[in-house]
This record gives structure tokens, sequence and C-alpha cells, in this order.
């Protein structure tokens, strides 16, 4: 079974791990430039519960400003901070991907990046897709395709298509199972996925954006 | 893009909610249930005080603080919602907590003293057979003389099958939200597949009647039989806590929570003897079904009962004998999972089939055209139901011509003759699948069909939208019922306060039965529409009046059909009919006709028709590793005449794949304590975008109406799951070439890479 999840940084952006990072901010450091070079050497996660960060995320384009304790992940920041809904929780622990987003225009999960990891880049979620009032292409191209059953893993599985095309315009149907393995459908509407993607290669072409 | 595009909008656009999406109410705390991490244990004593007093926690409860019965056993009154003096497997919830943060919640748990003393566990059904731990009597379904049979046959075979568990892995794990409101009042959003059940449970634990309840139920992320039972859980846990704190409460296992509380699909291990001719024809066969119920009963019986009925899956057996057995293990109580038994006894018929061919040297498909059910006699069940012209033998026909099975059978034979390390295996088997819940009262439905005065339609039904679409075929049937655009029709939230006593949304029934009832609904309204509109068509056009019988409903106008230009746009025509005070609202009934099942005698007709579909697969084995790949999957699927094909293929690909799960990579473990080891994605493995076969043909075969419903369509949901049993038996196929097909490989389910290689290991001593 081939499940290498391709949008999963085990690294984080600046190949800072979780857990390295967790055990810096147990030192009090608290800005997160500062954070980085703080040699902590306990593990003391819980003693750090409370303590919040100010920072700034561009999500969909927009700058917020939010507090937000060291540990917390994107994904809690994007739902429950911010209340975009639009990106699930399937497992936590970077498996699934129903928690996919983009950060620089790359496939991540948000469950296994930190928010204050995510400042100072692109992040993109599903709301982000969206062409004004109109669906994106990749959007479209799902809708077209019943490209979902239930829809749970749908935004992750939309947002992994649209990472894939971003960096490969032109997927073949190989490069598009490869792209789109880090997404789990439990209702198994990879076929249709995958017809979703390459139409919405296509779309993407025609429509000029690359 | 088809009818449903309408909701699919917002499933692109992240708009659609679930539970957990849905704006959270003020006040709103978190909820998380404490477990057992004992399999079997008595509690000596327990202390919540610590807990209680941390700042921030609202509520921390235990069985002494439910106001109405501990009780949530669905069907038999066996199963404790929070335990009391003992606790009976590893992830049973013991007690709950609320509080304002998750955070809260966990530190309060730690502050939790519970003291123990471990009692002796079965955790294995060899285990439970041994100390007769049975959770119920022993059942027997018989027809024929099964002993005879096998004694007169000219060929018999025996042997043990063990089939294992299997996770849902709903994408949506389970999940709650509970709304207090005035007096006892308490609103529920849960995402169930059995809404009235959820209400009628959550009212016995708040110690309330049913009208104080009310379960709402939007979509879920997945149900697939897991959100049949076990969705009241949490939902029974979600109210006590907000019952106890009067505040909004929200409960979302996460993924390894649900993974250990939960129940899984009953592992069977199946004892069977098959006496047949030189010509493979079946004369008796004898199974011994046993199952693990875990805990509680849940629904093990009536799996266990839509086991034996599918123990013939498409083959006549004149003479039958099947006892079953559920027995009771200290794991979380299993469940329904799509197929609900059916997949278990199939595996044990096919592997008869399979090895019936290997003894005899001849084509498996062969051997299986020959016992399928055709004309009489050849055409009633073990429990006496009249298979109506079975279409098996010309679909198999035609599925082999399509897929190029023999062909491709001899190209495997000439791959397998020339590789050393690669085996090839084709199988193709069958499915008929019976269509009804046979707990017969169930088969019934309701339906409010409401329409607002601006001639914008609003449905309500009593069945769930998990994926399977049934929103959007119901959203086709009123539309077509109203000759209006589907995008003038709304389908509602199911609710118990609009449709009450509803039966599941499964059984792969929810749009049978819902459909027809809405279809009752819209027909009540057309009827009180058209006897009003003679009046309106009198007042606009003059003439001679029209009658009742000839008012049509179409393109979005009502009309009548012998007057051509009397036409009024169905939304003038309602503007009319509320002011000339027509009702526009009504409810709508169905109950399956034609069906009865005499339980205790095993004998009648339990299903109200059959679903027949078929796969070949075509797998690459791996002999060094003992990976398998499946190279090309053909299925021909006989569904009636479709409402939605587009749906129909998905639940079709989707249906199979889940199969293939459940037969290949999908496999559960507990450690020696009865503690769930693969409670994670990491561990166990559901297919991926890899998995799906590179070559994936669906036909839908067309031309067969099924009479008595709606519009000709037949239920899709679970049948095409079994078709998975070809990729196993295809591997079994390719394990069996490394002995030349000459010696019976042991092949139990599911076959995972290390079965595989064990079984290898085992065909050829020595390697
Ligand atoms: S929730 Fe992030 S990968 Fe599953
Ligand atoms: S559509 Fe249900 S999990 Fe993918």
């Amino acid at each position: 079974m081939s499940k290498e999840p391709e949008n999963n940084c085990a690294g984080g952006p600046h190949g800072l791990s979780r857990r390295g990072f967790i055990s810096s901010v147990s030192a009090g450091a608290a800005a997160s430039t500062a954070l980085r070079e703080a040699n902590a050497a306990s593990f003391q996660v819980i003693e750090a519960v409370g303590t919040v960060l100010p920072i700034q995320l561009k999500i969909n384009g927009i700058t917020r400003k939010i507090q937000v304790e060291p540990r917390w992940s994107l994904l809690f920041v994007i739902r429950e901070v911010l209340g975009l809904t639009g990106t699930k929780i399937g497992c936590e622990r970077g498996e699934c991907g129903a928690c996919t987003v983009l950060i620089d225009g790359k496939p991540r999960y948000a469950c296994m990046t930190l928010a204050v990891e995510a400042q100072g880049q692109e992040i993109t979620t599903l709301e982000g897709l969206m062409d004004g009032e109109n669906l994106g292409p990749v959007q479209q191209a799902f809708v077209e395709e019943d490209a979902f059953q239930c829809g749970f893993c749908t935004p992750g599985q939309i947002m992994a298509v649209e990472g894939l095309l971003r960096r490969n315009a032109s997927p073949t149907m190989e490069e598009v199972r490869v792209g789109l393995s880090g997404n789990l459908c439990r209702c198994a509407a990879y076929q249709h996925i995958f017809s979703a993607a390459t139409r919405a290669a296509e779309r993407k072409k025609k429509g000029g954006m690359a | 893009m088809n009818l449903s595009a309408e909701n699919a909008l917002y499933y692109v656009t992240g708009e659609a909610a679930f539970v957990d999406d849905m704006p959270e109410p003020s006040r709103l705390l978190h909820g998380l249930v404490v477990t057992s991490a004992e399999a079997h244990a008595r509690i000596r004593s327990f202390d919540l005080e610590a807990a209680r007093r941390l700042p921030g926690v609202a509520a921390v409860l235990s069985s002494r603080d439910i106001p109405g019965h501990n009780q949530m056993g669905p069907v038999i009154r066996d199963e404790l919602c929070l335990a009391e003096q003992e606790v009976t497997f590893a992830g049973q919830a013991v007690f709950l907590i609320a509080a304002e943060t998750m955070e809260l919640c966990r530190q309060a748990a730690a502050e939790i003293r519970v003291e123990y003393e471990p009692l002796p566990a079965i955790l294995s059904l060899e285990q439970a057979m041994e100390a007769q731990s049975l959770l119920g009597p022993p059942r027997t379904m018989c027809r024929g003389d099964a002993e005879a049979g096998l004694r007169a046959a000219a060929h018999r075979i025996s042997g043990t099958l063990r089939t294992g568990a299997q996770e849902h892995w709903y994408l949506e794990t389970q999940v709650c939200l509970c709304v207090p409101g005035e007096g006892r009042e308490m609103t529920v959003y849960s995402s169930t597949q059995h809404p009235s059940e959820t209400q009628a449970l959550a009212a016995g634990v708040l110690g309330i009647s049913r009208n104080e309840v009310a379960v709402e139920v939007k979509r879920l992320g997945g149900g697939f039989g897991g959100k049949e039972t076990q969705a009241n859980h949490t939902a029974c846990w979600t109210a006590l806590l907000s019952r106890a704190t009067g505040r909004p409460v929200k409960i979302r296992l996460n993924r390894d929570q649900d993974m250990i509380m939960t129940g899984k699909r009953h592992r069977f291990r199946i004892g069977y003897s098959a006496g047949f001719d030189s010509d493979g024809l079946l004369q008796a066969v004898r199974f011994d079904f046993h199952s693990d119920g875990g805990a509680a009963s849940d629904l093990s019986f009536a799996i266990m009962e839509r086991a034996m009925l599918h123990a013939d899956n498409a083959y006549f057996v004149p003479n039958m004998e099947i006892r079953a057995s559920v027995w009771k293990t200290n794991l979380p109580s299993n469940t329904a999972m799509r197929g609900f038994g059916g997949p278990q006894a199939m595996a044990a018929i096919e592997t008869i089939l399979d090895r019936i061919a290997r003894h005899l040297g001849k084509d498996p498909l062969e051997v299986r055209k020959r016992n399928f059910y055709r004309h009489a006699p050849g055409n009633v069940t073990h429990y006496g139901q009249t298979v109506v012209e079975p279409p098996l033998s010309e679909m198999a026909d035609r599925l082999a011509a399509s897929s190029d099975y023999h062909t491709r059978r001899r190209a495997a034979a000439d791959f397998n003759a020339c590789h050393e390390f690669f085996r090839k295996g084709i199988a193709l088997t069958p499915v008929k699948f019976g269509i009804s819940f046979t707990t017969t009262f169930l088969n019934q439905a309701g339906a409010l069909v409401l329409i607002y005065a601006d001639g914008t339609v609003a449905v309500n039904h009593g069945g769930t939208e998990m994926g399977q679409g049934l929103n959007a075929k119901i959203q086709a049937i009123a539309a077509a019922g109203f000759g209006l655009p589907a995008g003038q029709i709304k389908v509602n939230a199911t609710s118990t306060s609009r449709v009450p006593n509803t039966s599941p949304t499964a059984a792969s029934s929810g749009s049978d039965l819902n459909g027809m009832a809405v279809r009752n609904a819209i027909e009540t309204l057309k009827q009180r529409i058209a006897e009003a509109m003679p009046a309106v068509f009198a007042d606009r056009f003059g003439g001679e009046k029209s009658s009742a019988e000839d008012i049509v409903f179409e393109g979005g106008c009502i009309q009548d059909r012998r007057r051509p230009g009397c036409s009024v746009p169905f939304s003038e025509a309602m503007r009319e009919m509320n002011l000339r005070q027509v009702s526009l609202a009504a409810s709508g009934f169905y109950r399956t006709p034609d069906i009865g099942w005499d339980k205790a005698r095993g004998w009648g007709k339990p299903f109200h028709y059959y679903v027949y579909t078929m796969a070949v697969s075509e797998v690459l084995l791996d002999l060094l590793t003992g990976e398998a790949r499946l190279l090309r999957v053909d299925i021909l699927h006989e569904g009636g005449r479709s409402i939605e094909p587009g749906i129909d293929r998905g639940q079709i690909e989707g249906g199979f794949l889940q199969g293939v799960g459940w037969c290949t990579t999908e496999e559960i473990k507990w450690d020696e304590g009865g503690r769930l080891l693969t409670h994670s994605p990491d561990t166990y493995k559901i297919p991926t975008s890899g998995d799906v076969p590179p070559v994936f043909h669906v036909e839908l075969l067309e031309g067969r109406p099924n009479p008595g419903t709606v519009h000709g369509s037949k239920a899709i949901g679970e049948p095409p799951f079994m078709l998975g049993l070809s990729a196993w038996l295809a591997i079994k196929d390719a394990i069996s070439a490394t002995a030349g097909h000459r010696e019976e490989p042991d092949f139990d389910l599911p076959a995972t890479g290390e079965a595989i290689l064990l079984s290898l290991q085992r065909l050829k001593p020595g390697r």
C-alpha cells in the first residue's frame, strides 16, 4: 500500500520539528525568532498552557493579528480562532489529509503545523480558492465530476489538487495518484477525484491560470 | 453536473456544515469521556472531588449522576451508558467531564482517581466458546437434510474460515452538540444514522419524554453503519453533560478515542462442510457461524440473521443447515457495518465454491455458474423466498465477455509459468443481496412536504444524508413529482420534530423507503391542488370547467392537459392556493408491502427484492514481499433504473474499495490486555488513492426497472461492498498458482501481506 503522504512536512517549513519547537517554547521565550534560538533542555509544555503570543497570519490574502498559545496547531487556529471551518479535522496526526491547506502554495497538513510556524507565509484555505463569487477551477471540477460522497475529505482533497496543479500544471494519472496519496477518502471516491484533478488541470490551462 | 449540483456547491466551498462546523452557541462547554483502560475489572472505588474542584470544570459525572436510565442498548437493554460496578471492555465510558476548554477536560481527567480490580477477560472467539460465554441463545436455519446430503455426496470438503473485524473509519468521528432549552427540553445535533433512536435513548438517560428531545441531523461525514447505533452513545453522553450544567455541550471523539471506544464489523469464525457431485453441483452445505458480539448485544443478532440469510449468496443449495452463535467478549460491542453480516457469510460460501473448483480441477466460474439460482425448483432460498428471474447466468456471461475473463485467465497462467517471483490471479464473484430490514417493522418511512406561497418546496424525510446521495435522490423525486426544477426544492435537515418514529438510514433502503414516503406526500398535495385548480382556471381563462383528473404538473407550471394555454406557473398557483385556503402541507407514509418473515421458523419472504452485482478482479502478487496489487477490476451491476447514475457509480466504486480494504489491508489487533493496538491510521490501513485499480470499469445493467420502488430504482449502498471478495479470491488464486492449483492454500480474511507470506510458506514447505 503506497501511503507516503506527499504533502506532509514532518520538519515544518523551516525545518523546525514540532517537538523541538515545543521544547524551545517551554524555555519561556516570547517571540518566535527568539524562540528558535532559545536553547531549551526541558520538555515542560504543560506549564506553557495559557501563555499567549501575539502573531500575524496571512490567510487567504488577509493579514490577521491574533493571540495564540505556542502549542496551538494551525488547524486549531484556522477553525477555532478564525472560524474557517472548511478545513476539517480527520485524525490530528498527519495521516488523513482532511486538514490540508496551502502554505506558500504547497499543500501542508495544518494539524502538523504550529500556528507560530506559519507566520510570514501565505496560507490558503478552501475558502480562499473562490474566484470572487464564483467557484475556483478545482472546486468547479469537483462539482462537475461528482468527486465526493460524504464530502468530509473534500476540502482537503481540493487543496491537495490545487497544490499539485500549482507545481505541475499537467500531471499524468500516476502523478495525480501520488499527489493525492496523502489524502484519505473513506467513501473511496478516488476515481472521481482523479477525474476532477484532470478536469481542473484543463480548466486552469484554458483559464490562463497556471 | 447532476441534480445534486445545488447542494454540491456547499461541499466544495466549505460551507457544508458538519456538526463540528456549526457556529458554536455562547457559553459552550467541551465534553470528554473518560474510559476504562481495563478489558474487565471491578471498580473498587473512585474519587471525582479533585477533578470537580478545578476552576473551569463545570461537571464531572459518573453513573450515579444519571437522572434517567443508565442504559443505551438499542434493541436489548444490556448496554450501560456509564459503567457502574464493573467495566467490561477497554474503552468503555466510565465518567464524563464538561469544561470550558478541552485542555481543562484533560486536566480534570488526570485528577480522577479510580481503583480497578482486574478480572479475567475473554478476548477471542475461542476463549468465549471455551467459557460458553454466549450473548444469547444460538439459532439454526435449515432446509432439507444437510447431514444426509453430505453423506450421499460424491465429494466433500470441510474447513474453517476466519474473517476479521473492520473499523468504519468515517472521516468525521462521532460528534454531538446539545443545547438545552426551556424546562427539560434538549436539542441534539448529532451525526447519527438513526435520529429517532438517538432521541429515544437521550430521553431515556435524561429521564424525560421523547417530545422534549429534538434530534437534528444535517449530514454525516460518513457512517457506513458505525453511526446506526453507536452515534447514540456520544449523543447520550453529551445530553447528560448539557443537562447537568444547563449549558450547551459538544463532544467530538478524536480519532484514537473513536477507534478505541466504538465497535467494529463482527469477526466471524465459520466452520463449513460441503457435499457436491463431480460436476461441482452443490448437494448440501452445513455452516457453523460464530460471531464476536463484543460486550453487549447492540445489533449482533440482526447481523447474524442477515449472515444466515446470505449464506447461500447466489447459489441454490438443496440441503442447508446453518447454526449460529453470537459470543460475548470483553471488547467494545460490535455493530452494523456496510453489508451487515452479508460479507462474512458470502466469504464462506465463496470459499466453498472456490475450493470445489480447485478440488475438481475446474474453472471456478464454471462451477459458480452451475450452482446459480435459476428456474423452479432451483429458485427458492433456504429460507423459503423465491428468487424471481435471477439474472445471474446472463450477467456472468456478459461480464466474462466484456472483461475478457477467459483470455486473461489463460494469459495469467502463461505469465505464472514464466515468472519466478510474481503470480497473477483472477476471480469473478457474484453478489445477490436482499433488500429490506429483516426486522420487518423497520420497513417504514415518513415524510412531510411543505409548499410555500412563493412556490418553493421544502421536503422533510426520516433518512439521513451521509454521502450516499439520498438528499439528491429525494430532491430528484420531488422535482419530478411537481414538474419543477430541482433548484426550487429544498431538502431540510432531518429532524425528529418534523418526522417522528423513523427507521435508521441503513440496510441500503434509505431512498427506497423515504423516496416512497415523499412521493406519497407529494401525491396527496397534488390531488388537493388539482381539485382546487379548476376554479383558478375558470376565473382566469373562463370557458368550460377543467376537471381535476386533467390537471398536470409540468415544466414549472400547472395546466389542464385538455385545454392548451390553460396554464399557470407553479409559483402563482401556490399563491392562489394560499388565498383560497388550501392546505399546502402534507405528510406521507410508506411501508414495504409483500414482505413477511417468520423469525422463529426462519421461513418466509424477508426481502422486498434482491440486488445483483458481479466483479472480476485481477491481481499481481509479489511472492517475496506478499504485496498484492489490483491490476484491473470490471464490475457489472444490476441496479434497476437508476435515479442518479453518477451517484450510483460512486457508491459502487466506493463500496468495492471498502470491501477490498476489509479483505486485504484492514487488520484490527488488540494486545493481550484487550486494548486496541490499531487505533490510528498509522497502524490501520484503509485503501488510499494508490489502491484504486489502474483499470476500473463499472457498467450498470440497464433495462430492468424494479417494480415496486421509486422510479423502478434499486438500493445501492451495501451490495458492492461484497464485490471486494473478488479481489480476495484473486489473491488466493495467485497463491494457489504457486502450487499449480493442486493444493488448497490456507487462506483467511484479511489477506494482509503477512498472511499472504505465511500462506505461501505453508503451501511450499522448505521454500
Ligand atoms: S487532520 Fe491533519 S492529517 Fe488528518
Ligand atoms: S467523500 Fe467521504 S471521505 Fe471522501
